[in-house]
């Protein structure tokens, strides 16, 4: 029968494949905000080395470094991309599956910028205490601790245009929604004198600075969980719609968005370089350094990704619009000497 | 029985003393116009359903044509020997080379004199990523260093917008990408006659590039990628489904254990994609170690998807050859298992093939499960050389490559995700018109 004959090659094939087999390529996975800048180093490694092109994917930071923690071997990925620092939790699992030498890599910063339509409401001003007043749940008004009653922007704060409050911010499982939270509800949180009002409410200060943290649930804070192309659609969609996107990203739709100044700054590379830009973050990648020498190329890669033809400030991430770090030549020590964590 | 039967009153004959064949009756016109009432909705439905369609198709055509096209700059380019060592001599090559070139074509342009202002910066941003082209090139032919050679490069996406009217002055801002007054150059451009619009082959035939290069992103490898998917599907699936369905059919005794298969069959055939994706990740990457981003993984997996929609077209049309074929077969001395396969089988074959087709047509476009094998992102970036590397080395799928454009942020990307679903499409089509010519062809009804 023919399809014994068909059954017979499969079984073939599906030996071949389990038998054994020698990865000779780079496997890379994690956060999205650094998958742009990873595509680019990786096509450009491909296009000068003689090793394949590594395999970049996607799906979040937590995603990312949660495979690079299942354990060292072919089946487990080289390289985790990070937009945000690998928690000490993360370590743990990490050292409880073999994996306990990790080098970090710091490949330079990134700008969390806020952006509207072009022809929407000009929002120009922010300060992090703005942002706090639009999106927490509870808030200070007239000096006492209430649930958030601000339908407009220009309810809190009159230098803002007369618009709905509608923002669209990344979900929780992007490593920028931990900057976001950090560096501009947190500020804001604190600028607006809610966190003293809710520890002197009676909470402790762990339970305020989480308190601080949340956002409301009405349907004017909107958790994106894609990419920042969803944001982009959201925004084309509501006039008075304002976004979280990256820096690089803003810089490639100008034609369709424009962007606030937070604290008076507006974000550019120079700006985030000088560390005047209040929203910025640095973007990381891990290395398993027990896969350095296994896996043909990664000690290259590695390498090529920090040097200052490629990360630099005239390289092509640069170009692209990653800040690139002061302190590069320190992390180029790091990856040489494959210097691994503590 | 129907509303207009009850209207009538009751201990009267319809057929009764004045009702008249030529003029209508109260009762009779409400049950025309309840027909008609219905032919109208039906064809409001299928008129909606058709808008759709035809909305659809244009929107993909006219957001999706364009990938096929690339505006490009005709320029003549002589590399020496020294400039190709030294190039060779940095680590960064492909930016040497692009430098090389940029400093040479802003020479050029400037003894042509453009009557423009312009820089070397100016050039960059205007043409698209050179430098990987440039070393390709110059190092699968050494004998072209130093000999002048016409070069068709593509731009940068934005150039190609502008001159297709998506982006105009008013809407640069100057930034490091495009400067309102670099548009002046390529007004220049355009006029000396050298930029053009070429049919992009690369987009049919080439890999995947960095985020920075859309115009060198092509779709090819990820075909080369879903064909393996395909033939692991094929392969697996068309033999177990086909064998499962004549065993449970043909020759199984009718139980409750049966009974239980069968409902799981039809259950499993409904269980969304992704749960597919996560088995796959636990059995075939994490238990039996199976390389990640795999086409052959993502074969198995899209196996399992098709293997219910198989046995449960297979089972159909064995169960529509008539008894008459099984008994006379039986009847002149043909064991069980002759009947099956000499009889049964052939008659029920273009079902079979058909349903085939069409589980394989609904494998080659899901993405969700791929998303958990590794197959999305920068992945389909060379073209296997083998069977085995086909099967084992890292490469996307088409879907899972358009998914992965459509979230990149220059909207050149976002074209040839359009021009992608074109391919995609172009395939399904073939596919599904085989499952059709099959049929017609073979089939046969009693």
């Amino acid at each position: 029968m023919s399809f014994m004959k068909l059954t017979a090659t499969t079984a073939v094939v599906a030996l071949t494949a389990t038998t054994s087999f020698a990865r000779d390529n780079v496997q890379v996975a994690g956060s999205s905000t650094v998958l742009p800048y990873a595509s680019i180093v990786a096509e450009a490694f491909g296009d000068n080395f003689d090793f394949p092109a590594p395999v970049v994917e996607s799906g979040g930071s937590s995603a990312g470094l949660k495979r690079f923690c299942e354990g060292v071997g072919e089946n487990t990925i080289d390289i985790a991309n990070a937009s945000r620092a690998i928690r000490d939790s993360e370590i743990e699992v990490c050292a409880s599956n073999g994996v306990t030498d990790i080098i970090e890599v710091r490949i330079g910063y990134d700008g969390i910028v806020f952006a509207s339509q072009t022809d929407g409401p000009a929002f120009t001003a922010f300060e992090p205490s703005d942002i706090f007043n639009a999106l927490a749940p509870m808030v200070m008004v007239d000096g006492a601790l209430v649930e958030n009653p601000h339908t407009m922007w220009s309810d809190f704060n009159a230098d803002l245009p007369d618009a709905e409050i509608l923002a669209f911010i990344p979900g929780t499982k992007h490593g920028t929604r931990e900057v976001f939270e950090e560096k501009v509800i947190a500020a804001g949180c604190e600028a607006t004198g809610a966190y003293d009002a809710m520890i002197a409410g009676g909470m402790s200060e762990d339970d305020a600075e989480d308190a601080c943290l949340a956002v409301r649930t009405d349907g004017r804070s909107v958790d994106i969980d894609g990419d920042y192309t969803e944001t982009l659609a959201r925004i084309d969609a509501n006039t008075n719609g304002i976004g979280v996107f990256g820096l690089a990203f803003y810089e490639n739709n100008t034609d369709k968005l424009k962007v606030a100044t937070m604290s008076g700054i507006e974000p550019t590379t120079e700006t985030i370089a000088a560390g005047v830009y209040p929203v910025s973050r640095p973007l990381y990648f891990y290395i398993k350094a027990a896969h350095i020498g296994v896996i043909p190329g990664l000690q290259e890669y590695a390498d090529f990704f920090i040097s200052d033809e490629v990360a630099g400030p005239s390289g092509p991430l640069a170009a692209y619009g990653l800040v690139s770090d002061p302190e590069l030549a320190q992390t180029q020590e790091v990856v040489m000497k494959n210097m691994t964590m503590n | 029985m129907t509303d207009a039967i009850s209207d009538l009153p009751k201990g009267k004959p319809a057929t009764g003393g004045h009702a008249s064949l030529l003029s209508e009756s109260p009762l009779m016109k409400k049950r025309n116009a309840a027909e008609a009432r219905f032919k109208l909705y039906g064809v409001v439905a299928i008129t909606v359903g058709l808008a759709f369609l035809i909305f659809l198709t244009v929107s993909i055509l006219r957001n999706g044509i364009p990938a096929f096209t690339q505006t490009v700059v005709n320029v003549e380019f002589t590399l020496s020997q020294e400039e190709f060592d030294e190039a060779e001599s940095k680590m960064l090559k492909t930016a040497a080379y692009t430098e090389i070139f940029v400093n040479n074509i802003t020479a050029q342009f400037q003894e042509r004199g453009l009557d423009v202002e312009f820089d070397a910066g100016t050039i960059e941003r205007l043409l698209g990523k050179v430098g990987g082209d440039l070393r390709s090139f110059y190092r699968e032919n050494p004998d072209q260093i130093g000999q002048p050679v016409g070069f068709e490069l593509s731009t940068a996406s934005r150039v190609e917008r502008y001159l297709q009217g998506k982006l105009t002055r008013d809407m640069v801002v100057d930034g490091r990408f495009l400067e309102a007054a670099d548009l002046d150059v390529v007004d220049a451009m355009v006029d000396a006659g050298i930029i053009g619009t070429a049919w992009d082959w690369n987009f049919i035939t080439g890999t995947d590039t960095g985020v920075d290069n859309p115009g060198g992103a092509g779709i090819g490898a990820s075909v080369i990628g879903s064909f393996f998917m395909m033939l692991v599907v094929l392969l697996l699936s068309l033999p177990i489904g086909v064998a499962a369905s004549i065993y449970l059919e043909e020759f199984a005794p009718k139980n409750r254990f049966t009974d239980l298969i069968e409902v799981n069959i039809s259950n499993l055939a409904a269980v969304p994609s992704i749960v597919f994706g996560i088995l796959g990740l636990a059995v075939f990457i994490q238990f039996a170690h199976l390389p990640q981003s795999a086409p052959l993984v993502g074969g198995l997996v899209l196996t399992l998807m098709t293997l219910p929609t198989i046995v449960i077209s297979t089972r159909a049309s064995l169960k529509s050859v008539p008894p008459s074929i099984r008994d006379a077969a039986l009847g002149v001395g043909a064991s069980k298992m002759q009947s099956v396969f000499h009889h049964v089988l052939p008659l029920a074959m273009p079902g079979i093939l058909t349903g085939t087709i069409i589980g394989l047509a609904q494998a080659l476009g899901e993405t969700a499960p791929l998303l958990l094998i590794g197959m999305v992102g920068y992945v389909a970036r060379e073209y296997p050389d083998s069977l085995t590397s086909g099967l084992l080395d890292p490469n996307s799928a088409m879907p899972a490559q358009i998914y992965t454009w459509a979230a990149r942020s220059d909207e050149a990307f976002f074209e040839k995700a359009w021009g992608g679903i074109i391919i995609l499409l172009i395939f399904l089509l073939t596919m599904n018109i085989i499952a059709i010519i099959l049929r017609r062809r073979f089939e046969r009804r009693w």
